[in-house]
């Protein structure tokens, strides 16, 4: 039973450099503060910082495991409030969970957290769903 | 800075942007996503960054790309981006503020393929100061 209040199991993920590198090539975005730690020191952050976007994309990842697949989305939103930030040779978390916030004839509504070494990462993460 | 008569006015992007199946490949692999024979739901922030790049940096609107920093994204998903889709992009600037010298750009993306409308979505950009 799907209902307000409904929690979807917590889920681990972990990102990597190699990930990081793949995910620029995936998606075209090559800034190098993603890949290049003398650079993104020099601009101001701790270290080499995930792609928001893919911060998101792994957290769509999780919300289309539970709902049946990618073209169970109708709408997926996010704020990027602190990096994922990913040292080199390190296997950093992405730790995931989501409540049911609303049921209705448009689909489930999720509210999604998504934290980092204990940080929380987006803010105000909702998605829309068709479950199948 | 922006050009400030750029601010709520629509800009048209390619007309032609054919997807294939490697790039949805590609892009599912780093996700861990098997099923391919659709996008996944954020696929098209490929295109829409691409083309906000191209068109935000035109010298007459004057966006400053080199210091951008992504704030928030959101889509709305009307039907699936598939391989052999050819998809055509536009771009609308929905607001602009400057904020402690930062500006903070709104911008929406929306595909059509034919004269369906297939993804909107929107971008807010940081140009840090």
């Amino acid at each position: 039973m799907i209902e307000i209040g409904t929690a979807l199991p917590e889920k681990i993920i972990y990102l990597d450099r190699a990930m990081l590198k793949a995910y620029a090539d995936a998606s075209g975005d090559q800034n190098p503060i993603h890949q290049n730690e003398e650079f993104a020191l020099s601009v101001g952050l701790p270290n080499v910082i995930a792609h928001g976007m893919l911060t998101m994309a792994l957290v769509g990842k999780y919300v289309t495991d539970w709902s049946g697949g990618p073209a169970t989305v109708r709408e997926f939103g996010a704020r990027f409030i602190k990096p994922v930030i990913v040292p080199a040779g390190e296997k950093v978390d992405l730790t995931i969970n989501a409540t049911v916030i609303e049921v209705n004839g448009e689909g489930i509504k999720l509210d999604l957290v998504a934290t980092s070494a204990g940080v929380k990462v987006l803010g105000m993460a909702k998605a829309v769903v068709v479950k199948r | 800075m922006l050009a400030p008569d750029s601010v709520g006015r629509t800009f048209a992007g390619a007309d032609s942007i054919q997807i294939s199946q490697s790039e949805i490949d590609a892009f599912a692999a780093v996700i861990g996503e098997t099923d391919t024979s659709i996008a996944s739901p954020t696929f098209t922030i490929r295109i829409s960054l691409d083309q906000f790049q191209n068109i935000l940096t035109k010298p007459e609107i004057g966006l400053d790309w080199s210091r951008l920093v992504h704030g928030d994204q959101k889509f709305e998903i009307f039907s699936q981006v598939k391989a052999g889709d050819n998809l055509r992009c536009s771009a609308t600037i929905e607001s602009y503020r400057v904020a402690a010298g930062n500006e903070i750009v709104s911008v929406r993306s929306d595909l059509h393929n034919g004269d369906q409308l297939v993804v909107s979505s929107w971008s807010t950009l940081v140009v840090r100061a």
